[in-house]
């Protein structure tokens, strides 16, 4: 069970430019480091995020394992109907979390 | 024999040290407390003040759904805490007036789980029970570290404070040695800071990961090559104990970013 943590503004006009965020908790074990008896720490990461609105994919990013524990990431979409943004983050073993907020375009 | 007799006066003044009580310990004058926040680079103080993209912040937003769950149990905290728990991280740790001991707050958290909840208590770093830490400490965020020193908790306090002024492990530091009498000086790449708990429960960049003020005592102990005690243990909440009371009116900060 991963939290999620998603800022879309609420509101926004035709065609106006949002920032939107998204950040996960996720440990993101590169699969490079050692434990403390020499072991080596197996990968798991996240390695796919995907975003939809108004039925398109408007945003994704493959992620390796040079990224970061608990990863944000903020990007920008054109507001152009009302309704709900979905996130999607999968992982190595095709684990999925997901969560999605809503925008109303007046 | 000029050899041996120098290493023997050596030793004899070695072994005067610890016995020369005449010289107190230097105190942290009150005017110069800072809080750990002060060290950091702006990168990490940006972190910490992101309302929104502060890592600790995902462990609060589950401590938050954990206080108001009934999954587990058929009584949530948010049943009796009703106003929430502003304040309350601020007076921690506090001893508790029916048992008498000294509890900080993941000792709280889980005598009330025990006690009023009938559940089982929660492990220390277990992501539960950092949630519930998190949340309950991140009440008090900007409001000064008050905690009671006297009557019961005077042993508590002079035990934390022992522990905090004897030197320890391979290096023979004690935690005095670096908050009190170098903080602001470099060791290795890093500034060493002055030693307060007011960002605690706090998310390490060193860990990936919040964790504990009694996670970092163990972090110290073993940096100066000292067997660090088993979580929970009196004497590391005693040591909590004396840390607040030396941060006295610092503003809490958890969850803070930290290196």
């Amino acid at each position: 069970m991963a939290s999620i943590r998603l800022a879309v503004p609420d509101t926004a006009r035709p065609d106006e430019v949002i920032e939107i965020k998204a950040l996960i908790q996720h440990d993101m074990e590169s699969g490079f480091r050692r434990g403390s008896r020499g072991e080596v720490i197996p990968r798991d990461i996240i390695t796919r995020f995907e975003c939809r609105y108004a039925g398109n994919t408007v945003f994704a990013a493959d992620f390796q394992p040079a990224i970061a524990a608990n990863p944000i990431l903020t990007f920008y979409l054109r507001a152009t109907v009302s309704g709900p943004i979905a996130f999607e983050w999968t992982d190595q073993n095709g684990n999925q979390w997901s969560d999605q907020a809503s925008i109303e375009v007046t | 024999m000029i050899r041996v007799a120098s290493v023997a006066v050596c030793l004899g003044l070695i072994g005067c040290q610890p016995g020369t009580n005449a010289l107190a310990p230097a105190e942290l004058p009150g005017s110069e407390i800072r809080s750990g926040y002060t060290f950091l680079t702006p990168d990490t103080q940006a972190l910490q003040d992101d309302a929104f993209g502060n890592p600790g912040l995902l462990w609060v937003d589950r401590g938050a759904d954990l206080f108001q769950s009934v999954a587990e149990s058929e009584t949530a905290c948010a049943a009796c805490h009703t106003d929430g728990l502003s304040g309350v991280a601020a007076t921690y740790p506090k001893t508790d007036p029916q048992s008498g001991l000294l509890l900080n707050l993941e000792g709280r958290i889980n005598q009330c789980r025990t006690e009023h909840q009938g559940l089982t208590p929660l492990a220390y770093e277990s992501e539960a029970l950092l949630a519930l830490t998190a949340y309950i400490a991140n009440q008090s965020h900007g409001q000064p570290s008050q905690v009671e020193i006297t009557g019961p908790a005077v042993a508590a306090y002079e035990k934390g404070r022992d522990y905090f002024l004897t030197r320890r492990g391979q290096f023979n530091l004690s935690c005095q040695q670096c908050h009190t009498e170098n903080w602001g000086k470099q060791l290795r790449g890093d500034t060493i800071s002055q030693g307060h708990g007011n960002g605690f429960p706090a998310y390490r960049l060193e860990w990936q990961s919040l964790g504990s003020l009694q996670r970092r005592l163990r972090d110290c102990d073993t940096g100066v090559r000292a067997e660090p005690l088993p979580f929970g243990d009196e004497t590391y909440i005693a040591l909590e104990l004396y840390l607040s009371a030396r941060s006295q009116g610092l503003e809490l900060e958890s969850p803070a970013v930290r290196r």
